[in-house]
């Protein structure tokens, strides 16, 4: 089942990207969304069940939504600092517990925190993850976990989990 | 009209980024002004061509461009974070604190 679902979104990948509709080009796209389906099916969607239920759909609108108003204001941030003449930084690298449990959850969440004010994810070893954050607002770590994760990780938990 | 604008917004942020790269003072700082900046700005010119083209082959393709770049990105960055400090990469004498010093030794 999960094979098919990596098949169904590789296809579609495919048809976007090259936008072109003759019967080579579908016959060409479901080849190469055979052998990545073949090659990669088992290591995504456990259980596909998930993409039915209108709610995870609702809440991954609101985590999108919320992702891409955190991205541009990580922009206007980074940039702030840049052409300051002082440069108001103060970096290091933290330490954070997540609760999310899948690898799938997980690596969203790194990837919403690479791209949110100021943070990069360094690594993740057990749910420990290691974060290299250019201001350092406090040294409390309840304070700065909550600033890090922010509202991504209970809409990822309620979308991806 | 539309176009122009998100375009030069793009190029303007990938300035920035640029900057970024030339003034902060190490490795992981700069690479926060590498995948932010330019990633938003590789996006707005991304859209800007999205609605210079129109919803058609080019502008699709753009638009399927974009989280292509966001996933990229962001993987690459954590990539190179990782390689860094594992390689041994210094941290600006500026750095408050240094959590992951603990696992790596």
């Amino acid at each position: 089942m999960r094979y098919v679902t990596v098949f169904i979104l590789s296809m579609i990948f495919w048809l976007l990207i090259t936008f072109s509709f003759t019967v080579s080009n579908i016959v060409a796209g479901a080849a190469a969304a055979a052998l990545t389906s073949a090659i990669f099916g088992r290591y995504y969607f456990h259980n596909v069940g998930k993409f039915l239920q209108p709610k995870r759909w609702f809440w991954f609108l609101v985590y999108l939504v919320t992702f891409i108003r955190e991205c541009i204001k990580a922009n206007f941030d980074v940039a702030y600092r840049v052409l300051h003449p002082a440069m108001p930084i103060r970096p290091g690298i933290v330490k954070v517990k997540t609760t999310l449990r899948s690898d799938f959850a997980r690596t969203l969440l790194a990837n919403s925190i690479t791209m949110t004010p100021g943070t990069i994810t360094v690594d993740i070893i057990g749910d420990e993850m290691y974060i290299h954050w250019i201001f350092i607002r406090s040294e409390d770590p309840a304070v700065y976990s909550r600033m890090v994760t922010g509202r991504f990780e209970e809409y990822i938990k309620k979308f991806a989990e | 009209m539309a176009a122009l604008i998100l375009i030069s917004v793009g190029v303007l942020f990938n300035l920035f980024g640029c900057l970024g790269l030339l003034r902060l003072p190490d490795m992981y700082n700069r690479l926060q002004a590498a995948t932010k900046c330019v990633t938003l700005g590789c996006c707005s010119i991304l859209l800007g061509v999205m609605f210079h083209y129109g919803l058609g082959s080019a502008g699709f393709r753009a638009l399927v461009a974009i989280p292509v770049l966001f996933f990229t990105a962001t993987v690459a960055a954590h990539a190179l974070v990782r390689g860094a400090y594992h390689f041994g990469t210094k941290m600006d004498k500026r750095s408050v604190k240094d959590d992951y010093s603990e696992i790596v030794k």
